[in-house]
């Protein structure tokens, strides 16, 4: 277990790493220049000469990936080009704000996506099988900001059961985690659906049935667990697709997380920030990944960590 | 017909239909039958007899919404088991009547604990609570003969065997000492050595319970070990019914009699003799040559992942094939004969050497090896899974040929053409999909395939094992004369004994990726000297009710593992002319 978590945490390392320069370089060929935005337009040539080589920008790509580099490994996230302070510490002050959207979030697509898949899966082919799949199918292309600002105008503004936006009380998450969840929630809803259809059709749960076991015990002692390992595996890279909604999403709710610094951050070709907060979300999306594989084993006794 | 007042379970004019794109068809029609207190009785039949299906009505276990009970009468004593609910069924299920299938890899739910897999009917069914539930479930563990079933408890499948599965599935189903147990092919996956000990065990226990025993089955040796009487079944039709030895002795009906016919049996094999002595193995012109092969798979594991044990899939193992001469390979699953046909095709990595037509393939580059493979072809086990679905059968014959470059559009398909009416195909079945063939019909597009090429070698892994008795004859047939025809040699894997007699011309048995003896069919069969030979050979049931043995030499325990840690070797077992060629692995 040990040696497995080593291993993971170098392979981790290593992807990081690649996310950094595959960013850098990214940012480098944007033919956006930082440096203009930060000298406005009415700046003299020298003075945004002076500003490029202050930043160290007029260096070749090697030297300044590099020097971000040492940087980075120091823990120093540099200092934002616009704001003007340590991106570290903004990156920290909005974090928990993401995070809590995200727990919110993954709650709901696991509640609703799981249960409507399960039920759809048992009911399969009835009359509600078909109205929880094309729900779901609604869910999965529905664009995030057309459903945050349905959402926000049935629920806040005519119902008035939730605050408009912004952050502070459990009434505040509810409507944003509600927004990213749905997509999530079809996507897992049309998982479950197929892997459980899928393990109801083996032959441990005819033995179950031949048992003579209620139907309850059947579907959620030796059906669920089955079923449930390849939706597990999914929650890690569903992180990633997280981290992209959250820039749409803390918009529209105003919710002030790193989604909103981000694309704060990209307006203005503020390259540190980018590249923190992509670095940061690149560290979430391996870290999801690394808890769904630990967790795996703990359901399936099949599986072992090597 | 048995009285009405001695029978647990009575079936009157049974009919099952499953509902399909072409309408409902019945896949039972009509059945009925009474099983006595404390009687084994089988129902036998070829895939596609209705006998699974009358299995599954029984326990209202029909695959939903396609499969109903259309017509008749299922009596279980006093209760009518087609009028009950399934909150009702669900009662008499496990408690009263219960289950064994077939297939113990996948009958057991992967992510329970064996214990929490046999308390849970437990407790469905009684009041007793948890430690009670466990007591109960480790004498069901002890009846089976697992040994330490306390800590057995704790394990989960994918821990055990497949005999050992087997062993937890009868311990589940007789837990609550039900009045009928179905077992649907109980040890048709299983090693036949294992199966063996299965059959004997499933005896004991029914003569100690007075369980009354409903064994379904396509072989028929083992109902001539096992039944008191025999149902025959065909197309969900009843074609014949009797006391075992009657039905054996006098059958009645012609499909009875074609079914035993087509049975094969160990020393029926004595038509086929070639008389091909000793000195053509050695010749030079041996279709292949095989020395001292060695395939290992490293297993990785530690923080690097580094390899820390090997699995030694085959250890050391020579042997030659002459042209127009079969030599099998016989062995149980994990012996190693699949794996080393597959280095023999160039499908694994290998150490040793493997000659063909007198070039070694290690020497050879990549062309030359490819146009070296030309003469060994193989054919898989499952004629379903070895043909993409997604081409004409036609074009699967013909593949070889593209993929060497051989011949012209026009000239391929005259070619496969041929090959197909050689097979017992038309050629305008050249046109269609594999699903739209049966599995014989399928073997013989896969023997085609092999054949396009004219190897000089065709290794047939299990071709014939997973088709029906009365197929297999025919496909054995066919392969016997394209040998004649084609003068080609096989390389046949089997791990059933019987049909090996009926086709090899030499033997070669393998135990843990090692040859224990090897000989010609006569040698082998009539004289085995290695213990292992000998009990793989008595533990093949004999379609004879007359020959039916009181007692299977028991395994004293499992075949060990090929999988050892880095550095250390299996001994290797040294092979001893016993005389005329006969070879037997010295000591054990």
């Amino acid at each position: 277990m040990i040696a497995y978590l080593g291993r993971r945490l170098i392979q981790s390392l290593l992807i990081l790493l690649g996310v950094s320069l595959i960013t850098f370089a990214l940012l480098y060929l944007l033919p956006a220049d930082p440096v203009r935005q930060i000298a406005g337009r009415s700046a003299t040539p020298q003075t945004v000469e002076n500003i490029r080589q202050q930043l160290g920008l007029d260096q070749p790509f090697v030297i300044q990936y590099w020097r971000y580099l040492v940087k980075l490994i120091s823990g120093d996230l540099g200092r934002s080009y616009i704001q003007r302070s340590e991106v570290t510490e903004l990156i920290v002050s909005r974090l928990p704000a993401s995070l809590l959207l995200m727990v919110g979030a993954i709650l709901c697509e696991l509640l609703l996506g799981l249960s409507m898949g399960l039920i759809a899966a048992v009911k399969r082919g009835t009359a509600t099988d078909q109205t929880l799949m094309v729900a779901s199918f609604v869910g999965v292309s529905a664009p995030q900001f057309v459903v945050g600002l349905l959402l926000l105008y049935v629920f806040a503004v005519r119902l008035s059961w939730f605050p408009i936006g912004g952050y502070g009380t459990w009434r505040h998450l509810v409507l944003p985690s509600l927004t990213m969840g749905i997509l999530g929630a079809g996507w897992y809803a049309r998982m479950m659906r197929s892997s459980m259809i899928d393990v109801l059709r083996q032959d441990y749960v005819r033995t179950a049935r031949a048992k003579g076991l209620a139907r309850r015990a059947i579907i959620f002692r030796h059906a669920l667990p089955n079923a449930i390992l390849p939706v597990i595996a999914m929650i890690g890279i569903d992180i990633g697709i997280f981290m992209g909604g959250i820039v749409v999403v803390e918009s529209v709710f105003g919710w002030p997380g790193i989604g909103q610094l981000a694309w704060q951050a990209i307006q203005r070709v503020d390259i540190p920030i980018i590249m923190g907060v992509t670095l940061v979300s690149a560290f979430a999306i391996v870290l999801g990944n690394l808890l769904a594989d630990i967790i795996a084993p703990f359901i399936d006794p099949r599986i072992k960590l090597r | 017909m048995t009285p009405a007042s001695k029978s647990i379970l009575d079936i009157a004019n049974l009919s099952v239909s499953v509902r399909g794109e072409d309408g409902e068809r019945e896949v039972v029609s009509n059945l009925s039958l009474a099983l006595s207190r404390g009687e084994t009785l089988c129902i036998a039949g070829e895939s596609g007899s209705g006998k699974s299906m009358t299995a599954l009505a029984i326990m209202q276990l029909l695959p939903q919404p396609a499969a109903r009970i259309s017509a008749g009468t299922i009596r279980l004593g006093e209760t009518e088991l087609t009028a009950l609910d399934e909150r009702q069924m669900r009662r008499i299920r496990g408690d009263r009547i219960a289950m064994i299938f077939q297939e113990p890899m996948t009958s057991l739910n992967p992510v329970l604990s064996i214990g929490r897999q046999l308390t849970e009917s437990i407790e469905a069914h009684t009041s007793l609570s948890q430690a009670q539930a466990r007591q109960r479930a480790i004498e069901a563990l002890k009846a089976v003969r697992i040994s330490e079933a306390e800590s057995r408890l704790m394990q989960f499948p994918h821990e055990l065997s497949g005999g050992m599965r087997q062993r937890v599935m009868i311990a589940m189903a007789l837990a609550l000492e039900p009045d009928v147990l179905i077992a649907d092919e109980p040890t048709t996956a299983l090693d036949v050595t294992v199966q063996g000990e299965v059959l004997e065990l499933l005896r004991d226990l029914q003569r100690q319970h007075g369980t009354s025993v409903i064994l379904i089955t396509h072989d028929m040796g083992v109902v001539a070990e096992m039944a008191d009487r025999v149902i025959i079944m065909r197309h969900g039709r009843m074609v014949e019914e009797g006391k075992t030895a009657d039905i054996f002795a006098r059958p009645q009906a012609d499909y009875t009699r074609e079914l035993l016919a087509a049975v094969p049996r160990i020393g029926s094999g004595v038509g086929r003799q070639k008389s091909r002595d000793v000195e053509t193995a050695t010749t030079p012109a041996n279709v292949a040559e095989v020395k001292d092969l060695h395939v290992r798979f490293d297993l990785h594991g530690g923080f690097f992942g580094r390899v820390n044990r090997r699995v030694h899939a085959v250890e050391g193992v020579s042997f030659s094939i002459a042209p127009n001469e079969t030599l099998a390979l016989v062995g149980e699953s994990g012996c190693g004969k699949s794996t080393t046909a597959k280095a023999l095709a160039g499908l694994v990595p290998y150490s040793g050497d493997i000659v063909i037509g007198g070039r070694n393939l290690s020497g050879l580059g990549r062309d030359e090896r490819k146009a070296v493979r030309r003469d060994v072809q193989m054919i898989f086990q499952d004629p379903f899974a070895s043909l993409d679905p997604r081409m004409r059968v036609g074009d699967l014959v013909a593949e070889p040929l593209v993929i060497h470059g051989i011949a012209s559009k026009e000239e391929r398909s005259e070619r496969v053409a041929a090959l197909f009416e050689r097979v017992g195909l038309s050629a305008d079945q050249m046109e269609l999909y594999p699903h739209e063939f049966s599995g014989g019909q399928r073997q013989r597009v896969c023997i085609a395939r092999a054949l396009a090429l004219r190897p000089k070698l065709i290794i047939a892994d299990e071709s014939v094992s997973a088709l029906d008795v009365s197929v297999q004859a025919r496909v054995l047939d066919l392969l016997k004369e394209l040998q004649r025809e084609f003068g080609v040699a096989y390389l046949f894997i089997s791990h059933d004994m019987a049909v090996v007699e009926n086709i090899s011309d030499r033997v070669a048995v393998m135990y843990l990726g090692q040859i224990v003896e090897m000989g010609t069919r006569d040698q082998v069969f009539s004289n085995p000297r290695h213990p292992y030979t000998r009990r793989l050979i008595e533990a093949v049931p004999v379609p004879d009710p007359g020959k039916r043995r009181s007692r299977f030499a028991r395994l004293d325990q499992e075949i060990p593992s090929a999988t050892r840690r880095i550095g250390e070797a299996p001994l290797k077992l040294a092979l001893r002319d016993v005389g005329n060629g006969h070879l037997v692995a010295a000591g054990n």
